[in-house]
């Protein structure tokens, strides 16, 4: 195994972030292993959102550093795509579906070239591989919420990254997406691909990722889902909260074990 | 007769450039950003010509692309340092820079050869009067009005960066966040549309004013918005829409004997109305068909 030796595909050290003199994130450490499906966890505003947004270099950072694969981000731009949050995206833009998901070939092209055959073959197959090629000619307001999330999943996927950077992918979709969702994440881990997502469901978690960051204005904990989805990290990440997620906890437990069995 | 033809053209170069950089801003939601550089370019003729002593093509060009520019930063740095609305920072960005062109033209009204009345409104009427010509000022060869060649120059130069740039511009309307992560900087680009603003803007001073080129740069940019798929068709659309304006609005001035370049503005207004009017129509018409089907299955 050549892993141990390559660097993590993501080392955030030290990072803070703030939003108008009101600190958001406080000194941020953390690795994450390659080829493992991560979940950013933590309540609302504990600055999920901005994490993801500050490690992609879209939010300012007020100290801190962030490497890819060993390497600051603009070398390794286009081994990164970004997924945003779907209520970030203008759905009323006139532009089809098929363009959406040529823009993850945009990055390789130069200013006045035109997307080839190969671009062209890239991207049916994305569309194919999430289900959407039917739909290729849609503008992308004549689509459910659940389209619209994979026809962005298409586009990062067109961009053959190594590394996909997800905001709350599992928000709001339908059963169809959401298992579409699941075998990407799939396929992508058997190519050897890191995916992070911001992840707002405790029931989905253990089941879906790999992987853990606990957050809430610092890093709580951070490490594989047997090792740190306890009590006591969810106690930390909640704070306050705690008498809603007792339920939701056990029911967490229950779901580890499930898998636990699973594996047996 | 001749004079007609120069008319038209220039009305058209004017009302599709316009178009054509207004689609972007729609998309960008940057209309009122238009509103305020072509205002302000006021002040960029000015200086220019008070710097240079020249009314030559290019020092017009450069003079308003340098205070257009100086408008988009300036109100970006207000919105972020002084923390106010970016709507009132624009506002209060170029309103300060027209006024003092005002003030400017009205100090230097011996030197400067603008009218504020002008400067407002335009007058397409008089474009044919003020011609270039090529060679020696006594033996030279007339070729044609100064502002027609002025909006062909732009047009050229905007048509060109569209097609060159189309991916790019497509990317960065859609969704700034994902252009940045795709290395794509988007900051250049901002400012590359505000130039293409202020040339637009300022090449359409002549004819159409200072407050008329919103209604180009804005109105058919809307109509087309209302029915495109596909930035492409969008911007199509567009020039369709302000074509028509202009053939419309010159039938509609000579018919009534007034002003060519509100009719224009008028004319466009009346086809975006008449746009979401037909839009709603097959809206209603759409909902009964499915209440029909509905009861037919019921």
């Amino acid at each position: 195994m050549t892993q141990t030796t390559r660097p993590s595909p993501i080392s955030v050290n030290n990072l803070n972030m703030r939003y108008q003199y009101k600190p958001v994130l406080t000194d941020v450490s953390f690795e994450i292993p390659e080829g493992k499906t991560i979940a950013i966890v933590g309540p609302n505003g504990a600055g999920k959102s901005t994490l993801l947004k500050g490690i992609m270099g879209l939010e300012p950072l007020m100290e801190g550093e962030v490497k890819f694969f060993g390497e600051p981000l603009a070398q390794k731009r286009l081994a990164t795509a970004y997924v945003p949050q779907r209520e970030e995206i203008d759905w009323d833009f006139p532009i089809k579906v098929m363009d959406v998901v040529l823009m993850g070939r945009h990055g390789q092209l130069k200013l006045w070239q035109r997307p080839s055959k190969l671009d062209h073959e890239i991207a049916e197959q994305a569309l194919k591989d999430l289900q959407m090629w039917e739909f290729k000619d849609r503008q992308i307001s004549q689509l459910s919420g659940g389209q619209q999330q994979r026809v962005f999943l298409a586009r990062a996927l067109a961009q053959q990254a190594s590394l996909y950077l997800m905001d709350e992918p599992f928000a709001g979709v339908d059963v169809a997406t959401e298992k579409a969702i699941i075998e990407l994440f799939k396929n992508l881990k058997a190519q050897g691909k890191t995916i992070v997502c911001v992840h707002h469901d405790l029931n989905t978690v253990g089941e879906y990722f790999d992987w853990i960051i606990f957050i809430n204005a610092r890093l709580v904990a951070a490490g594989p889902v047997e090792s740190v989805l306890t009590k006591e990290n969810l106690n930390k990440t909640y704070g306050g909260r705690l008498s809603l997620l007792n339920d939701l906890t056990e029911q967490m437990y229950r779901t580890r074990l499930n898998q636990a069995h699973k594996h047996d | 007769m001749i004079n007609d033809v120069w008319i038209l053209a220039t009305a058209s170069l004017v009302a599709i450039s316009c178009a054509l950089v207004g689609v972007f801003l729609i998309l960008r939601r940057q209309a009122l950003m238009g509103d305020a550089i072509s205002h302000s370019v006021l002040l960029g003729i000015v200086l220019a010509f008070l710097i240079s002593e020249s009314r030559s093509l290019p020092v017009m060009l450069a003079g308003a692309v340098i205070i257009g520019l100086i408008t988009a930063w300036l109100s970006d740095t207000l919105h972020k340092v002084g923390k106010l609305q970016s709507d009132a920072s624009i506002g209060i960005v170029f309103t300060l820079f027209f006024a003092i062109g005002v003030i400017l033209i009205s100090l230097y009204a011996g030197q400067v050869d603008l009218d504020q009345e002008c400067v407002l409104y335009g007058e397409i009427a008089f474009v044919p009067f003020d011609t270039i010509i090529w060679g020696s000022s006594e033996q030279g060869l007339d070729i044609g009005p100064r502002a027609f060649w002025m909006i062909s120059v732009v047009f050229v130069i905007v048509l060109a960066s569209i097609l060159v740039a189309f991916n790019r511009l497509q990317t960065v309307a859609f969704h700034p966040s994902l252009a940045l992560s795709l290395g794509i900087n988007v900051v250049f680009w901002h400012y590359f549309l505000m130039t293409l603003v202020s040339l637009t803007t300022v090449a359409s001073f002549d004819a159409v004013g200072a407050i008329l080129v919103v209604a180009l740069l804005v109105i058919p940019a809307s109509s087309a918005y209302l029915l495109a798929s596909t930035l492409k068709n969008m911007l199509w659309l567009a020039v369709i829409y302000a074509q028509s304006a202009v053939l419309i609005g010159y039938a509609l001035a000579y018919a009534l004997d007034s002003a060519i370049s509100a009719s224009i503005a008028v004319t466009s207004g009346v086809l975006l109305g008449l746009t979401i009017l037909g839009l709603q129509v097959h809206k209603i018409r759409l909902r009964r068909q499915g209440k029909a089907t509905l009861l037919e299955k019921a």
